[in-house]
């Protein structure tokens, strides 16, 4: 063998990395990553970078209007609700609740999906029409009065939340990966691994679940705003984490007594769920986008 | 020389709306130890689901309903599906028709040669360090067999990174890496371009010599089956009509098909003269009655091929379907 042959091997590659660079390359997308990273930060140092403590109550500071506004004081820089706590401080901490819930709910939801999607495509059968009827009979209830049910239920609580959202949530990972599913399973290399005395685990797991990880990712991501929006919901339903723990959707709901007077109380909290789900909304499509093939130039 | 595959009288049905549809009618077969036989046919003969059934990968609503397969010496069908999954691959391997869309696109290549091994080769160190190497040299050994420059590199790249020819050559490395006493290769070169075929079928035969091992391929092409088989079988509509040493019946084929099969091939030495076709098409498998499948299109069909046709001796160690063979020489 000479060396130019050795030469010409072209670099090693793998899939991931390449969508990954396609990712990158996606201004808007990444502009939206990096919104999401600040409120990560955010989050996870909420101690650290808070200026107040969320939860100290002043009447003498009731209503304070922000920082730049006539009567407003630069320490508490967005104002104060009608208890007088800080709302930058508890938009702060309430990102920690949004984005655990979010994640703890897209975590559960896809690997429940994941599972379920997985039995019912593979085995197809009388597993397939089981969970296909459970997940039909879930799509048929209107979510949130779904998630306002099983809380009233089971009682407020971080866990419960979690848990009610999930409820639902994992049939749109389980009807995404059975449809992949079964269109994987009859694809050539499939029956190339039967062939080669691989058997049904070795079959989901390695070659059927590594190609349809794809969409199954970005339809979590893009879920992952849903559920951020559903948690709000819930809270400013009073359904949500209970007080005095900050929440945005319970932020928002205690402005609107005063929305007239003290318009701030309601609309800071409503800006943070607007930037990060469409922050996540704008990321996960560029992640589309970069991995789905649909959608690859 | 000893058998190694005895197949005999194996019915392989689909259930279809259509009606109950006998893709495999009554094929009986052998390979001997060491030997290449070629099967032929076109689309749609039973070829591939002949051997599906040996391999046991016949999948609902399709279903194996009657004969026997025997392989060194043992039952196929009588095995539970994991006995039958052990054989798979370690015994008897098979490589796809379609290299392109053969190989798992998410692992690489190196991963899929060492999976094959993890499954089936007790042999391996079971310490971590010395296991991983193993597998490695053997998956570097396997590459540079079938002739892949720099294996070493090349275990880690992704099937997208490779070509046609070059997709044929690790399925074909991977069927080989637990050294199977039989490979069928289910049309190895269909989706390959002349050139590569015939490094891909020297290869395949290479090895063959080298390993000694059996080699059942399957194949369109009369030209490929001169040229690497011993022995020929020859099929139509779910049954064989001709089986035989390979010149033999290429040489003076016993059955009207066999023969129409080769008036079709362009050949240069008849140049200017038009390419005769076999007229008509594969008779419908649903419903067949018991008669010469073939008599339809047969130039030699009359009234008495309406019967049903048994394999009839056609001189040592050749048989053809055919009741008038006798004129056929």
């Amino acid at each position: 063998m000479t060396d130019a042959a050795i030469l010409s091997v072209p670099q090693a590659e793998s899939l991931f990395r390449r969508n990954l660079r396609d990712f990158r390359r996606n201004r808007l997308a990444m502009a939206s990553l990096i919104v999401i990273l600040v409120f990560v930060v955010m989050a996870v140092a909420a101690p650290l970078i808070a200026p107040q403590d969320p939860n100290e109550t002043d009447l003498l500071r009731r209503l304070q209007p922000p920082g730049w506004a006539p009567g407003g004081d630069w320490a508490y820089a967005l104002g104060c609700d009608g208890l007088g706590r800080d709302i930058l401080s508890r938009i702060i901490y309430g990102a920690r609740i949004s984005i655990f819930i979010g994640l703890a709910v897209i975590f559960l939801a896809t690997g429940v999906g994941i599972l379920a999607g997985l039995a019912a495509g593979y085995f197809r059968g009388w597993v397939d029409v089981v969970i296909s009827r459970v997940v039909d009979i879930l799509l048929g209830f209107p979510y949130l009065i779904f998630a306002i049910g099983l809380m009233a239920m089971m009682g407020p609580g971080l866990m419960n939340i979690v848990l009610a959202l999930a409820y639902k949530e994992w049939v749109i990972p389980c009807r995404v990966v059975r449809g992949e599913t079964l269109a994987v399973r009859e694809l050539e290399y499939v029956e190339a691994a039967r062939a080669l005395g691989a058997g049904p685990r070795h079959i989901m797991w390695r070659e059927i679940l590594p190609n349809i990880l794809s969409p199954v990712i970005v339809i979590s991501t893009i879920r992952m705003a849903n559920v951020i929006i559903l948690e709000a919901s819930l809270s400013f339903l009073g359904l949500g984490v209970q007080p005095p723990t900050a929440s945005w959707g319970s932020m928002v709901s205690d402005g609107r007594a005063f929305i007239l007077e003290a318009w701030w109380v309601s609309t800071f909290p409503g800006i943070a769920i607007l930037l990060l789900v469409l922050a996540i909304n704008v990321a996960s499509q560029g992640l589309r986008d970069a991995f789905d093939p649909r959608f690859s130039e | 020389m000893s058998v190694l595959l005895e197949v005999t009288n194996l019915r392989t049905e689909f259930a279809t709306r259509a009606g109950l549809v006998r893709a495999v009618d009554g094929v009986s077969l052998r390979v001997a130890r060491g030997e290449c036989l070629g099967v032929v046919g076109e689309s749609g003969s039973g070829k591939s689901v002949t051997f599906s059934s040996v391999m046991g990968l016949v999948r609902s609503p399709g279903r194996v309903a009657a004969g026997t397969i025997h392989f060194d010496g043992r039952d196929l069908r009588g095995l539970a599906p994991e006995e039958m999954r052990a054989i798979r691959g370690r015994d008897i391997a098979m490589t796809m028709q379609d290299a392109l869309t053969a190989l798992n696109p998410a692992l690489t290549v190196g991963e899929q040669m060492a999976e094959v091994m993890i499954a089936h080769d007790d042999t391996l160190p079971s310490a971590r360090g010395a296991r991983r190497s193993a597998i490695r040299d053997r998956s570097v050994e396997m590459l540079g067999l079938v002739g892949i420059p720099a294996p070493e590199t090349r275990l880690r790249q992704y099937p997208h990174e490779f070509s046609g020819g070059m997709r044929q050559r690790i399925m074909i490395a991977i069927a080989l890496t637990c050294r199977p006493q039989l490979l069928i290769a289910d049309e190895p070169t269909t989706a390959l371009d002349v050139t590569i075929q015939a490094q891909v079928l020297e290869l395949i035969s290479d090895i063959r010599a080298r390993l000694g091992m059996s080699v059942v391929l399957i194949t369109h092409d009369l030209g490929v089956v001169a040229e690497h088989c011993d022995r020929v079988m020859v099929m139509y509509a779910g049954q064989v009509v001709e089986e035989g040493p390979t010149d033999q019946v290429i040489g003076a084929p016993r059955h009207p098909y066999t023969r129409g099969l080769l008036a079709s091939i362009p050949r240069p030495a008849l140049r200017g003269q038009p390419i005769r076709p076999i007229v008509g098409q594969v008779p419908d498998l649903v419903g067949l009655p018991p008669q010469c499948r073939f008599h339809s299109r047969c130039p030699l069909a009359r009234q008495g091929c309406l019967v049903q046709v048994p394999m009839l001796p056609a001189g040592p160690g050749r048989q053809a379907r055919c009741l008038r063979l006798e004129e056929m020489s």
